[in-house]
Parts: C-alpha cells; structure tokens; sequence
C-alpha cells in the first residue's frame, strides 16, 4: 500500500476539490516545481489512489429537480439469482448507482429523475417491474455534501 | 440559459469519459474542436457544469470497509439537524453527509481499515454524535453501478 506524507494528502484534497489543476498550478499553491508536483500526481495515479475525475453538473438546472435513494429487498433470493436483479436493474438509465449492501435492503439504488410524476413512473414502470423484487423504501435527497475524508 | 441538443449530446459523451481531450471529446459529438470549447466554456459560465473531482479511491489507501449509516433524529429538538452535522463533519472516516424527506433524516457515509477499525470509529465517534433517535447500517458489499451519468 502507498504511503503518503502531507503534500501527498494536500495534493489529494486539492485534487478532490478541483480536479482541473494542472501541476503547475498546485505545485505554486504547495511549494513545489512544476516537474515535482507532477511526479508526484503521477505516483497517486499510478497506486490508483486518484481513480478519475467526475463531473460536477447542476442536475436540477439540466432538468433533474429529483433525486431519491431507494432500499429495495429482494423478495425471491435464491431463486431468482441476484445476477438477473442486477442485470436488470443497471440497465435503466434513471438508475445511477446500484449497490450491494448487508443489512435491512439487498441493494441502495440513486435514482434521479425529473420531478416527482416522473419519478412516480420510474418507479412503477421500472423499478417494481424488476425481477424478484420486494420492499422498496424511498428517501428523496434533500441535500447532500462530500467530506475530504480521513485525507483531511 | 438551458441547455440545447448540442450541449446534452457534449454533457452525455463527457458524463460518459469524463477524462477524454477536449478535441477527442468534439469528434465525438461531431463538432468542430473550437465549437466544443466554446460550448463548453458557455456550460461552465452558466453553472450548468459546476466543476471536475478526482475520485480517491479509498481501497487504494488502506480503506477496506464502507458503511451507509442512516439516523432518524430526535425531531423534538430544533436543533437536531444542525448539531448533528456539525457534529458529524468533525469526524474525519465520515467521507458523505446527505439528508433526506422520508423515514431515514440523515445518511453518513462512514470509511474505515477494517472491522476492527470501524467498530472503534462506530463507538468513540458515532454513537456519541447528537440528537440520535435510531441508527440503521448498510454495509457495502460490491458497487455494481457507479454512473453521474444522466438521461439527457
């Protein structure tokens, strides 16, 4: 596992923050050359530390004024195979994340959708329609907020 | 200031890779490099996109156990949303805070090393957190689907 020092975890919450910084700009912000910082981006890269970037959009003024988490349990486990629920399941485009959980739900799924008709519909058409599905509970995202984790 | 076909058709290719070159990422949308720069600098300006983050992966550094913690709240007390993620921003292994209309108030999404880890993380800094009426845990087995994908 890769060791980091606290450039390392400065690097990485800047990163976090705003990916768009090229190493020039964040070795000026933290004392390093530009050959420097970039060496060691390269590195969190390489041990697969930084996994990516995603894009931060403003769903709400794209049209999607709806985000909900729902927990659904499976209602037929063991005879209907979790691979037939998840294949089917990642496959709506609604559907963000699908995530295998242990505890009350089988599954965490973030659904977003227009309003809240629109999402009525994904949940009727799409999610009570998929295979072996039982209890479904709904939480509509009111805000949410990403921490620099124990990096910070 | 909404976004046209041309811009959905970038945001959908973009939200897809969100690491593909600008000129890559035009040929993809089939317009000219220059057209997708200036639509995309127009995206940015309207804070239809609101920026890029490097994704850490948590895995990658020592982190084997994520937990979705869900709280209902003691709601007798006005106080209760404010304090508790106040409260919960101090703990540096809780990398998500969301709250929600519904059943569950508040979600934390908590990291840690292992079991172990975690059950310390749970007691010393969870439990202790205030104005908690129930605690649920969901604890992560495999993400199956991770898209910020929209269907635009």
């Amino acid at each position: 596992m890769i060791d980091l020092d606290d450039t390392d975890r400065a690097l990485l919450r800047a990163l976090a923050a705003d990916a768009t910084q090229g190493a020039g700009a964040l070795g000026r912000r933290f004392g390093l050359s530009q050959p420097a910082a970039w060496r060691r981006v390269r590195r969190l890269e390489e041990a697969g530390v930084l996994k990516g970037r995603r894009i931060v959009l403003d769903r709400a003024a794209l049209g999607f004024g709806v985000t909900v988490f729902l927990g659904v349990k499976l209602a037929t486990k063991g005879r209907v195979s979790l691979e037939d629920f998840e294949r089917a399941v990642t496959a709506i485009p609604e559907v963000q994340v699908v995530q295998h959980v242990l505890g009350l739900f089988d599954y965490r799924l973030r659904v977003v959708a227009r309003d809240i008709p629109d999402f009525e519909r994904v949940l009727r058409r799409r999610i009570m329609t998929l295979p072996g599905v039982g209890q479904v509970e709904a939480n509509v995202l009111l805000s949410e907020e990403r921490r620099p984790g124990p990096i910070g | 200031m909404s976004a046209d076909e041309i811009d959905r058709r970038i945001l959908r290719h973009l939200l897809a890779e969100p690491d593909l070159p600008t000129a890559e990422l035009a040929a993809r949308a089939g317009l000219t490099t220059a057209t997708c720069w200036r639509r995309l600098d127009r995206l940015r300006a309207q804070g239809l996109i609101r920026g890029q983050e490097a994704v850490i992966d948590w895995r990658a550094l020592g982190y084997e156990v994520e937990v979705s913690l869900r709280f209902i709240l003691d709601k007798t007390e006005p106080r209760a949303f404010d304090d508790f993620i106040a409260a919960a921003r101090e703990v540096p292994e809780v990398i998500g805070i969301e709250t929600f209309l519904g059943r569950v108030d508040v979600r934390l999404n908590v990291i840690a090393r292992d079991m172990a880890h975690y059950q310390e993380v749970y007691r010393r800094r969870i439990l202790t957190l205030p104005h908690i009426a129930d605690i649920e845990a969901l604890m992560l087995v495999a993400t199956i689907k991770q898209a910020e994908a929209l269907p635009l």
